[in-house]
């Protein structure tokens, strides 16, 4: 593993000039800090805040002005979590806006205000039918614009045409501004946001860049047609909010631990607004997302989630005065016999998500390895062009997909007149509108469920193809989709059963003629439900409503791939004396003993240690402390800031008092603050369980492992994941970036 | 302002431009043949700029099929408490004795929504896709046509000196540091951050998802 790199020349200037451009500048790295794609020490960061806390405690009782700033610190948490809910809930209600408005650009056009969508737009006209309640002279599709004629053959195929092209436009943009600013923004960001709060360190993937780049893009995809729906994503904006505010405080900005405390509540914030659910969002990121979640950060995120959504109901971008996204209300009952078709969706969610899950690890792969992977740009666009022209005909895909599962799950009462609500009503009813007994099926019901059916298969397959691409891109939508086409589709058929065979013996008891006894919608709903559950495997998460809470709630992912949790043989350390790679030795010692700036200064650049035991002397290699690898440049290369007068003689000492010398040597380094003097041991006889353990539960980065009282070496987190994929027989050299 | 009153002002200011024309005509002539579209055009202007806010407010009532009147929809700008079938459905289909089992079947919502917003969110939005388009096409295609000048610098420039830091050699370059060498090198570390990440992203495909 190469030492730390520091990209480019420091350009802080000792005389300080120009502060106000000083953020142009690369921030210099502390001592303290971590690596890109390498973990975070939890203890370090756990006994660093408690020291900081310690230190203002005690400094308050000085005086008021300190009373004060102990107060200010206490409710800085506070303070970000509301900003965290503010901005995530404008960018929410930024992307809802956008989306509705683009999404019906591909249609059409507003001509008395061209930013208002179509449902907008016939807002205020009293031109609406009742057959046709989307139809107003305000708003014009493309050909009427363009040609003056709404209707026939050359206005359908000029639509078409239009649709297809806007499609193709939106995509293209999305996907190149994803390239060229923010490569970090595709993908949902899921996966990596549980990465990242379970320890790891991915840089620039919570930027300022990529929060704009992901919002804006984000927008693009979800317009352009594309099955994939943006709730995902909004995690992830919700989280880079998170990370740009924790900036303003250095409670959080230096303390890794501590920062992830605050990604935890964002990611319940990102929830909260992408349904409309604030308690969804809380415990979405309890069960699904964190990884230290103590109950402080509970009542945060819960702060974060509420101040999100109050703000997205202020902007008010469903118009309607709801929060939520799908809103319906069922008021009948649903019986015991229903069971068997909602066990029936059960199995087809399972049976889907495996379908999914296969296909779309074996399209990954492909795309990782042929020459698939090598067009991005030519692959998102294609995939948007089959989606629109396949997509365009069959009026439940045209249209977007959360239009969809809203009108599926609509329960159809005596208001509704689309195709779906087409029964054969008794034209003296006069029952009020949620409780029509079941109506026999009009053509119209008919012709719904093939183009239904059609539907189904287009989106299953079409969302193989989709996810993964370089895009933002996320999944609950489309899966939702999927069983709520299957799940409609299975109501009605139930119903229409219940009504024609009401003397069956299972109808018998249950279904009386003239009552209402099956909901069409509420299948609809179960079928949803069933199949958000299952495409989660590979990342080990679950449909937070479906599931209790698991006992173990600090279950981590170790580095990107999930791993199991058996192994077979419990291996100890003494069978792997320096990790499964056989490598050359992984430490080098210093000793208590003087040593000049200038001979580390060696030491650090022939080699590339990833930490320095500190020993008494090399005649007794009694143990004293621990140095991180990465700190003792970084350390070294600060000191002419710290104390002045260190220069290459200097002499470097690691106890508490200088060591004696003639006053004619320059000043010397004091590095005591760098050593960890209590690092975990283990011994060499430590079963690996044990060991696998301790790293989990402890959060630990690495481990020394000792024998009979000598130290023996270092055993890394790295080291044990390597292991554990070899007992598994899968590649070491995946665990990344090595 | 309640709708009523913001009717009320409408016609008041009316009224004020009938009063006004009458008093500056010498003959007696009507307003409507002096300045006809000046007052009609000026209303109508007053009349939008209400509409705006006026109407981001309604009441809409769906009603059914009944017997034999097909279903309809009717839009009114009335406030909460005035939102149901008698106030809204104007005129009645029905006769008299039949009017509540007609507005049974009806259904009423109140709904507002904020015009400005929809309008600021849009127009913003549009900018911010422009401005990065064009960054992008100046990052495309105008900027390596001006780095071609400079690139005999290009190796100087990015040297790394991995050593300690020297203090600042010559304090006429380090001078030089201004806001745009600053903004420069800025620049030039987060395109290089964009190449790093694009290396992990679209080469080595090391994302999850």
């Amino acid at each position: 593993i190469s030492p730390a790199e520091l990209a480019s020349t420091p350009t802080e200037e000792p005389n300080g000039s120009g502060h106000l451009m000083d953020f142009l500048d690369e921030p210099f790295p502390d001592v303290g800090t971590y690596e890109d794609f390498h973990t975070i020490d939890w203890l370090r960061e756990k006994s660093r805040d408690t020291d900081r806390h310690r230190k203002i405690t005690s400094k308050s009782k000085e005086s008021l002005w300190e009373l004060i700033k102990s107060l200010l610190d206490a409710w800085s948490g506070w303070v970000v979590m509301l900003l965290i809910g503010l901005l995530s809930g404008t960018l929410a209600g930024v992307i809802d806006l956008a989306v509705d408005w683009m999404t019906d650009l591909k249609e059409g056009v507003c001509l008395t205000a061209f930013w208002y969508s179509h449902e907008q737009c016939c807002w205020t006209s009293n031109e609406t039918t009742f057959d046709d309640r989307d139809k107003c002279p305000q708003w014009q599709k493309w050909a009427e614009l363009m040609t003056g004629h709404a209707e026939g053959a050359g206005a359908y195929v000029l639509n078409y045409l239009l649709y297809v092209m806007w499609a193709l436009l939106f995509s293209f943009l999305a996907v190149s501004l994803v390239r060229v600013f923010a490569p970090y923004a595709c993908g949902s960001g899921i996966p990596e946001i549980k990465t990242i709060l379970s320890g790891f360190i991915i840089r620039g993937y919570l930027g300022k860049w990529t929060l704009l780049i992901k919002t804006v893009t984000l927008v693009l995809a979800v317009s352009s047609g594309l099955s994939l729906g943006k709730e995902g994503p909004l995690v992830h904006v919700a989280c880079c909010c998170g990370n740009l505010f924790c900036s303003l405080f250095s409670k959080y900005s230096k303390n890794e631990g501590k920062r992830r405390e605050v990604l935890s509540a964002a990611a319940a914030a990102g929830v909260s607004v992408a349904f409309g659910a604030p308690i969804g969002g809380v415990l979405f990121s309890l069960e699904e997302v964190s990884y230290y979640f103590p109950l402080k950060t509970l009542w945060r995120s819960f702060f974060a989630a509420l101040v999100a959504a109050f703000t997205l109901r202020a902007i008010n971008p469903f118009g309607n005065s709801r929060l939520v996204l799908f809103y319906v209300e069922y008021h009948t009952p649903w019986y015991m016999a229903e069971l068997v078709p909602f066990i029936l969706l059960g199995v087809f969610g399972g049976l889907w998500g495996t379908l999914f899950i296969r296909a779309n690890i074996a399209w990954c792969r492909r795309r990782k390895t042929t020459l698939l992977g090598k067009y991005p740009v030519l692959e998102v666009i294609a995939v948007t062009g089959i989606t629109a022209v396949l997509a365009f005909p069959n009026p439940y895909t045209r249209r977007s997909t959360s239009e969809l599962i809203s009108e599926l799950f609509n329960d159809c009462g005596a208001l509704e007149s689309s195709q779906l609500c087409d029964y054969v009503n008794n034209p003296n009813m006069s029952r009020p509108v949620d409780d029509i007994p079941d109506r026999p099926a009009g053509p119209g019901v008919y012709n719904a469920l093939w183009q239904l059916a059609l539907a189904l298969v287009f989106k299953i397959v079409i969302t193989i193809f989709t996810f993964g691409m370089k895009i933002p891109s996320g999944l609950f939508i489309p899966s939702m989709a999927v069983g709520a086409i299957a799940g409609r589709i299975v109501g009605i058929a139930v119903e229409q059963m219940a009504y024609h065979h009401h003397d069956w013996l299972i109808f018998k008891n249950w279904c009386r003629p003239g009552a209402d006894c099956v909901t069409p919608g509420l299948y609809a709903m179960v079928g949803a439900a069933a199949c958000l559950g299952e495409p989660r495997r590979p990342q080990k998460r679950s449909s937070p409503l479906l599931r209790q809470s698991r006992p173990e709630k600090r279950s981590r992912k170790k580095g990107l791939n999930g791993t199991s949790r058996e192994e077979s043989t419990p291996p100890t350390l003494a069978t792997d004396e320096r990790g499964p790679r056989g490598k050359a030795p992984l430490w080098a010692f210093l000793t208590q003993d003087p040593t000049r700036v200038e001979e580390l200064e060696a030491l650090i650049k022939d080699t590339d240690y990833k930490g320095f035991r500190v020993v008494i002397s090399r005649e007794s290699e009694r143990f004293m402390g621990f140095v991180q690898g990465r700190d003792l440049p970084l350390a070294i290369r600060k000191s002419p800031f710290k104390q002045d007068g260190v220069v290459s003689s200097s002499v470097v000492y690691f106890t508490e008092d200088a060591p004696l010398l003639p006053p004619t040597n320059p000043q010397p380094l004091k590095l005591r603050r760098i050593l960890n003097l209590s690092p975990f041991t283990v011994t060499d006889h430590t079963p690996m369980e044990t060991v696998v353990d301790i790293f989990r539960k402890l959060g630990l980065r690495q481990c020394l492992v000792t024998r009979s009282g000598r130290l023996l070496g270092i055993i890394t987190k790295k080291d044990v994941l390597r292991h554990m994929a070899q007992m598994m027989n899968q590649d070491p050299e995946s665990i990344m970036f090595n | 302002m309640s709708p009523t009153a913001d009717g009320k002002k409408l016609f008041v200011w009316r009224e004020v431009v009938v009063l006004m024309d009458l008093s500056l005509l010498p003959d007696g002539r009507g307003t409507n043949s002096f300045c006809p579209g000046w007052e009609g055009s000026a209303t109508t202007m007053h009349q939008n700029f209400l509409q705006n806010n006026f109407e981001d407010v309604r009441c809409k009532c769906i009603c059914p099929p009944y017997r034999n009147i097909t279903g309809h929809i009717y839009n009114r700008n009335v406030s909460q408490k005035d939102c149901n079938c008698l106030h809204v459905v104007e005129p009645m289909p029905v006769p008299g004795h039949d009017v509540e089992a007609y507005c049974l079947l009806c259904e009423c919502k109140y709904e507002e929504r904020s015009s400005n917003t929809i309008k600021v969110t849009i127009i913003i939005y549009l900018s911010v896709v422009g401005a990065l388009l064009l960054y992008m096409l100046f990052l495309l295609l105008v900027d390596p046509l001006i780095r071609k000048h400079d690139a005999y610098t290009q190796p100087l420039h990015n040297e790394e000196d991995s050593e300690e830091m020297r203090p600042p050699v010559d304090s006429a370059a380090a001078k030089a540091n201004t806001v745009l060498e600053r903004v420069e090198g800025a620049q030039q570390r987060w395109k290089k951050q964009v190449q790093e990440q694009r290396k992990t992203v679209f080469d080595r495909h090391k994302m999850l998802s």
